[in-house]
């Protein structure tokens, strides 16, 4: 069996550099909401609990397993394109798209059914960081689709080449951050207790 | 200069810099006024004073703003401007009604004032930084939306860029949230929440776009860097400002009796609101040195970077300072705000104008940079005003510190009068630097009239 073989150390990290300050800045800010969550939950761990029993878990799986495969269908497009094949990228984007649309959809239940029971950003701590998170996140979904929309739309037209394909990375970049935040998201917000 | 309708800029700016000198002069007699109460009373009352300095501040911004979209324009749009007459117009409409208002605000009691421009009408008045009578509101409005007609009439006949839709975008949001001034409801919570929606969501939001614009144009003229590369980083950093900015807001609803999740926001939030400047300075150095040509006006470019630094401190560090909730909950409205206040608004906007200006103004005047001799004297000015802002902003932060542990942590807290008089010591040298910082001024002033053989002509 042979060595795995390292990316070299000196080169640029896929897609457009500007994407990286952007995944910083939002991991970050991500990242201190799920810090304060964690420190807040530790005062309130009766409160947390009891609060999240109501959430539902088994949506949230199955959008976890949608946003998860999707970005493997992404990873396949990024493939297809550096194989000059900007007609099956554009497929597998589309592709994409479709499980990222599957995930608005059952969002847009999970928060109909939230505000038909009353839950607000004020009904107690634990409601306000689930529905600021959550719908922190969905927003990026949404952005994300917007994205993976252009640049399937251009790697459709043939906009896309083996040889330049940066749009492609970037677009990928990003959704592959808007999928590991929900990957923390979920668990920790719907899950652990 | 390209287009002969630029040169509508050139009194634009000259008012600009006529008003800031009127702004400092106040600025050192409130000053002033901390350690000496009743210095020039009741001539010019305090409250006067202040509201002279910052109104002031905003007006010639705002000359600022419209000579540096009037230089802007017609050059990114490749035409000429769509009404220069209009501008001349607008311009002297607009100077006499802010010298009137300051006039008012100087001669008459502010009461009686209120009751002369028709406050009873539809009542706008008496609150911070919007204290303009109606009329003089309403005379924003008309000034601000003829402005933008001919900005934006002269975008839509020409090129269309970047740089002037992000421009344009700022200006458009700095008419539409001035509109939020009309609103003053009884309701105290719903005043205070739609008086930030003018006050932070100008100088937070949309007057950074402004700020972005102004300084990406003077960096693609004086790096001769690809208009690609800066326009990209422009549309992120602006992007970046948009998100932190506008939900950061929430950093002003801690304590004014909106719900407790302002401080979640607001707080993160906000707390990132130094990222997008910290990005702005290092794009202002990347470019300078990844510049393609020497320009002549070596000055400008100092503006240029210097704006990246001292907003990056004063917008970004110092804001973060007192931004998150459990620290705001002490230090909220203290002289640690005054301290931030001074240096972002110098930082940010003030060099911002003056980048444009430094950069504009010998091109008006029909070379491509000043003399020497004239520069050497401008860098004279910009390192007198900025140090000795960082300065004013040094003193003003002990003095916030001490003022805070005095009056609100200490176990035998002091009235706010008695814990002033504790902190005078730091008043007295924030003074000092005043007036060094009015030395800067003059230094600059003087440069616009110090001759010296200059080396190319205009292009």
């Amino acid at each position: 069996m042979s060595a795995p073989t390292l990316p070299a150390i000196n080169s640029r990290p896929p897609g457009d550099l500007a994407i990286w300050f952007v995944i910083f800045a939002e991991l970050l800010t991500f990242g201190i909401f799920f810090l304060s969550y964690g420190f807040t939950r530790a005062h309130n761990v009766a409160l947390f609990d009891a609060s999240q029993q109501l959430l539902d878990r088994r949506t949230g799986a199955i959008n976890t397993v949608l946003l998860i495969t999707s970005s493997y269908f992404v990873v396949r497009a990024v493939a297809a394109v550096k194989a000059d094949d900007s007609r099956a990228a554009a497929h597998w984007l589309f592709a994409a798209m479709g499980l990222g649309a599957g995930f608005i959809l059952l969002k847009l239940n999970e928060f109909a059914h939230g505000y038909a029971a009353g839950i607000t950003l004020s009904t107690n701590t634990f409601y306000m960081f689930y529905l600021s998170l959550t719908v922190f996140h969905f927003l990026h979904v949404v952005v994300g689709l917007l994205v993976l929309g252009i640049i399937a739309q251009k790697a459709w037209t043939g906009g896309y080449s083996a040889a330049e394909h940066t749009g492609v990375e970037t677009g990928a970049t990003y959704w592959h951050m808007v999928d590991m935040v929900w990957i923390v998201l979920f668990p920790l917000v719907y899950v652990i207790h | 200069m390209q287009y002969q309708s630029q040169a509508v800029a050139k009194p634009y700016f000259i008012a600009a810099i006529g008003l800031f000198v009127g702004q400092i002069l106040f600025g050192l007699i409130m000053g002033l006024q901390y350690v000496v109460g009743d210095f020039l009373f009741p001539a010019i009352p305090f409250n006067v004073a202040r509201m002279v300095h910052t109104n002031l501040l905003i007006v010639w911004l705002l000359f600022g703003f419209m000579g540096a979209a009037y230089y802007m324009v017609p050059e990114e749009s490749e035409t000429e401007l769509y009404s220069p007459k209009l501008a001349w117009i607008l311009f002297w409409v607009f100077l006499v009604a802010g010298a009137l208002t300051v006039v008012g605000y100087l001669m008459v009691p502010y009461a009686k004032l209120a009751e002369m421009t028709g406050n009873d009408l539809l009542p706008t008045m008496g609150r911070e930084f919007l204290e303009q009578p109606l009329i003089t509101k309403v005379g924003i409005v008309v000034v601000a939306l003829a402005f933008l007609f001919n900005i934006s009439m002269t975008v839509l006949k020409g090129r269309k860029t970047s740089v002037t839709m992000v421009l344009l975008l700022g200006l458009w949001g700095l008419a539409v949230f001035f509109l939020f001034s009309f609103y003053n409801p009884s309701n105290l919570v719903l005043d205070k929440f739609y008086w930030w929606w003018v006050v932070h969501l100008w100088v937070e939001g949309v007057w950074e776009l402004i700020l972005g614009a102004l300084l990406a144009f003077v960096l693609i003229k004086v790096t001769g860097v690809d208009r690609e590369v800066i326009e990209k980083w422009l549309y992120v950093i602006i992007a970046m400002t948009l998100v932190t900015g506008v939900i950061g807001t929430g950093h002003h609803y801690f304590w004014i009796g909106t719900p407790g999740y302002w401080q979640w926001w607001g707080s993160i939030f906000s707390a990132m609101e130094p990222i997008p400047f910290f990005m702005m300075t290092v794009f202002a150095f990347n470019m300078v040195n990844r510049r393609r040509r020497d320009h002549p006006n070596k000055v400008a470019t100092l503006w240029a970077l210097g704006t990246g630094v001292m907003a990056f401190l004063g917008a970004g560090v110092w804001g973060f300072l007192h931004t998150l909730a459990p620290v705001n909950y002490y230090t909220h409205g203290s002289q640690i705000t005054a301290a931030h206040g001074h240096m972002a608004f110098y930082g940010a906007y003030v060099m911002v104008v003056l980048t444009l200006i430094s950069y504009a103004m010998p091109l008006l005047r029909g070379r491509q940079a000043n003399s020497n001799k004239a520069q050497v004297v401008e860098m004279w000015g910009f390192w007198l005003m900025t140090v000795s802002m960082v300065f004013i902003t040094l003193f003003l932060t002990a003095a916030g510190i001490l003022q805070v542990w005095l009056q609100r942590v200490s176990t035998t807290p002091m009235p706010f009068m008695q814990a002033q008089d504790q902190v005078a010591i730091f008043y007295w040298a924030r003074e000092l630097t005043g007036v060094v910082f009015l030395i800067g001024l003059i230094a600059y002033v003087v440069s616009f009239f110090v001759r010296g053989e200059t080396k190319a002509t205009a292009t």
